[in-house]
């Protein structure tokens, strides 16, 4: 994680309803989601969120249908006014910004790609692409040549004509990332970007986003549900219930060290030996010189491909190399005890880390 | 005497009800009663509903129905120079524009006029079954020499549709962004709809001479102008939320978002509402032509008053073509709108 985070959220709070200031209190002091809505008829969409959204890292937000998720990324470009707390983009505060300074924000600093693509139907896909562009008045001609640079990048070369009805799902969020993109905006919002299309679609696009993501390090903001999803992308994993932060944290910390049962619920379900990392469960050497080694294994290698080196053998213990150099040592013993997913009460250190 | 005279007796009233006496003219009714003579005890079965004319039947100072009636029409001829004094300047564009258009679509000979329709036709639906259509109804209303009939009930219909939208537009899309408004203009809208054609003819005979054309003008936009502002503001209020929530956060003000989103994606159900507007017109302006709008509603009224039932029957029928033709060209155009832009 870079040193300097692009967006801190700090201390946000957001309540639904008629009055959420008179209630602001009340949610200060701990009074939840269920009990805001019995007794005041407020809902309360968030609650103390801090966050810092490294440069360069893709942030994952995470959590179940109604815990907050499109509430948060739709403030930080101010879809939605918060009710208390900051968010300070590269330094500077925006929910101060007027209506003036908040459009150049939208347009110059920030993209966003919607769940329901949310693509012009009227305007050709190539229309559609340099869409930001011509939103901050540019020439039509610089707007397209732009749109077709990025179509190209995302694979859609030759549609350029088309009109977004004519396209599939998978084709159209294409659309909608390549209009993202040629905003050339430094952040990106992605809300439950992948949710509508099929498994195998699906995973395309997030190969699509890597792919991408190496190239460009832009600073991207992703909503999921789907934690197979989340753990593929995360640099850094946020996960959301009734409107606060259970837990953040890089997803190998969490997914070994769950906070509470709800999120050992989450992670119970998961292929954890091909999510799962060599780093995060060897010994590391401490200037000791690796012994009896009996094979040597990658810093970054899933512990799936391990195993598989191994041939099921659990006796051994293998040398971690990260680029070249010994840094650790992988127990087997310790590798099966990382695939049974362990409780929180014995996880020991709740981490909060940033 | 009469049944309540009791009643106002029983109050005390009397010497308040003779005090006011002011008999004024008798009204029918009291005069057949004058003339059965009998002053027969009403039986209570046949007790009279306390009505303003059986209430003045037994106290003179209870006004009659009639008097409230002159009372509204003295009301209404006390403001009518002032209303005229503000609408007729500003409506008397419209006569100009009317009476301009009827004239150009005279003037131009037919030979010229019906080309130039079958171009526009199939430059709005892009159909050549629409344009050929259109092309055998006027030759068949040509033929039977309704040919300038129809061209002027067409003039008319299209000067009011073009001001409809004009004024309906704009009026629905600020409906739309304000519920305030919304709630304002809504009643209007539906009394506006719900009235009798015949009952808008009542005060603007009143306010402007019958003899200009503004004033048959100023009843069919008012009928027709309902559809397209209430379709305007709904097809903005159904845009895709998600559209706009992406306008926004691109960027869009609030011009580039109406021009850019809005109006593009609420299209669809503005033209439905102009489809209707140009039916609602071709309605209105057979009606109006009591109050001497020229057009084939002209012939209509002559088949009623002269009992010439063939002229009747057969302008009609040539209303019915007319009508049939307007909506199937602007169907086709509406059509050819959808058809770009399905989501
Ligand atoms: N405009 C609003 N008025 C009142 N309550 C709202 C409003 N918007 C959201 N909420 C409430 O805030 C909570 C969080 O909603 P949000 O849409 O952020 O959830 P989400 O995590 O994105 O869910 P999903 O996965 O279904 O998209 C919900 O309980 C919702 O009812
Ligand atoms: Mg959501």
């Amino acid at each position: 994680m870079s040193d300097k985070p692009k967006v801190r959220i700090r201390n946000l709070y957001k309540i639904f309803g008629t009055d959420p200031a008179s209630v602001l209190d009340q949610a200060k002091a701990g009074l939840g989601k269920t009990e805001m809505l019995e007794r005041h008829g407020h809902v309360l969409g968030l609650k103390d969120i801090s966050i810092d959204i490294g440069d360069g890292e893709i942030t994952v937000i995470m959590g179940l249908s109604g815990s907050g998720k499109s509430t948060l990324i739709r403030h930080l470009n101010r879809l939605i006014e918060p009710t208390e707390g900051e968010i300070l983009v590269d330094g500077i505060d925006v929910t101060s910004y007027g209506e003036e300074e908040l459009r150049q924000l939208r347009q110059m600093q920030m993209s966003m790609v919607f769940q329901k693509f949310a693509l012009l139907p009227h305007r050709t896909v190539l229309e559609n692409a340099g869409m930001a562009l011509r939103v901050r008045g540019e020439s039509a001609a610089a707007a397209d040549a732009a749109a077709t640079t990025w179509l190209d990048r995302v694979g859609l070369t030759g549609f350029e004509g088309h009109y977004p009805h004519q396209l599939s799902g998978g084709m159209q969020q294409r659309v909608g990332i390549a209009r993202a993109l040629t905003s050339n905006a430094p952040i990106m919002l992605m809300d439950e970007a992948f949710s509508a299309l099929d498994p195998l679609i699906r995973t395309d696009m997030q190969g699509l986003l890597l792919e991408l993501q190496q190239d460009l390090h832009k600073t991207i903001v992703f909503i999921t549900h789907d934690l197979d999803e989340a753990l593929k992308l995360a640099d850094h994993l946020v996960i959301l219930k009734d409107g606060y932060v259970v837990q953040q944290s890089e997803p190998q910390h969490i997914l070994l060290n769950p906070a509470d049962p709800y999120i050992e619920d989450f992670v119970s379900d998961i292929n954890r030996a091909r999510v799962l990392r060599v780093r995060s469960v060897m010994t590391p050497l401490d200037g000791r010189v690796p012994a009896d080694a009996a094979g040597e294994v990658g810093y970054d290698d899933t512990l799936e491909s391990v195993i598989a080196i191994s041939g099921g053998d659990t006796a051994h213990a293998y040398a971690v190399l990260r680029d070249g150099t010994p840094v650790g040592m992988l127990d087997m013993k310790d590798l099966v005890r990382a695939l049974v997913p362990r409780a929180a009460s014995n996880g020991g250190m709740l981490s909060r880390a940033v | 005497m009469a049944t309540y005279e009791g009643l106002f007796d029983g109050m005390g009233l009397r010497a308040w009800c003779d005090d006011g006496a002011k008999d004024g003219p008798m009204t029918m009714s009291e005069l057949l009663a004058k003339a059965k003579g009998g002053e027969l005890d009403t039986a209570w079965y046949d007790v009279p509903f306390p009505s303003l004319d059986n209430l003045h039947a037994a106290c003179k100072a209870v006004p009659r129905t009639r008097d409230m009636t002159s009372g509204v029409e003295q009301a209404f001829l006390d403001v009518k120079a002032a209303l005229q004094f503000v609408l007729d300047p500003l409506t008397q564009p419209l006569s100009w524009l009317l009476d301009g258009s009827l004239f150009l679509f005279g003037a131009i000979p037919w030979w010229v006029l019906l080309p130039l329709i079958l171009v526009a036709v199939f430059a709005v639906s892009r159909s050549l079954g629409v344009t050929l259509f259109v092309a055998v109804s006027f030759l068949f209303l040509s033929f039977i020499d309704h040919y300038s009939y129809s061209v002027q009930t067409l003039s008319i219909i299209f000067v009011c549709t073009v001001l409809s939208v004009l004024f309906g537009v704009p009026i629905g899309i600020a409906m739309s962004k304000s519920d305030g408004l919304q709630r304002g203009m809504i009643p209007i809208l539906d009394m506006l709809q719900t009235l009798p054609s015949f009952v808008y003819l009542i005060p603007l005979i009143f306010l402007f001479s019958i003899t200009e054309s503004k004033l048959y003008g100023i009843a069919i936009i008012l009928y027709a102008i309902v559809p397209v502002i209430r379709l305007t503001d709904l097809g903005i209020r159904l845009v895709d939320r998600d559209v706009i929530e992406a306008a926004d956060a691109f960027g869009m003000n609030a011009r580039q978002k109406l021009f850019g989103v809005e109006i593009p994606l609420a299209l669809p159900n503005i033209m439905a509402g102009v489809n209707q507007t140009i039916m609602m017109a071709l309605a209105m302006v057979v009606i109006a032509s009591l109050v001497s709008a020229p057009g084939l509603g002209v012939l209509v009224l002559r088949g009623i008053r002269n009992l010439e039932l063939g002229v009747g029957l057969v302008s009609g029928v040539c209303i019915v073509l007319l009508a049939v033709i307007l909506d199937r060209v602007s169907k086709a155009s509406l059509s050819r709108i959808n058809a770009s832009q399905k989501s």
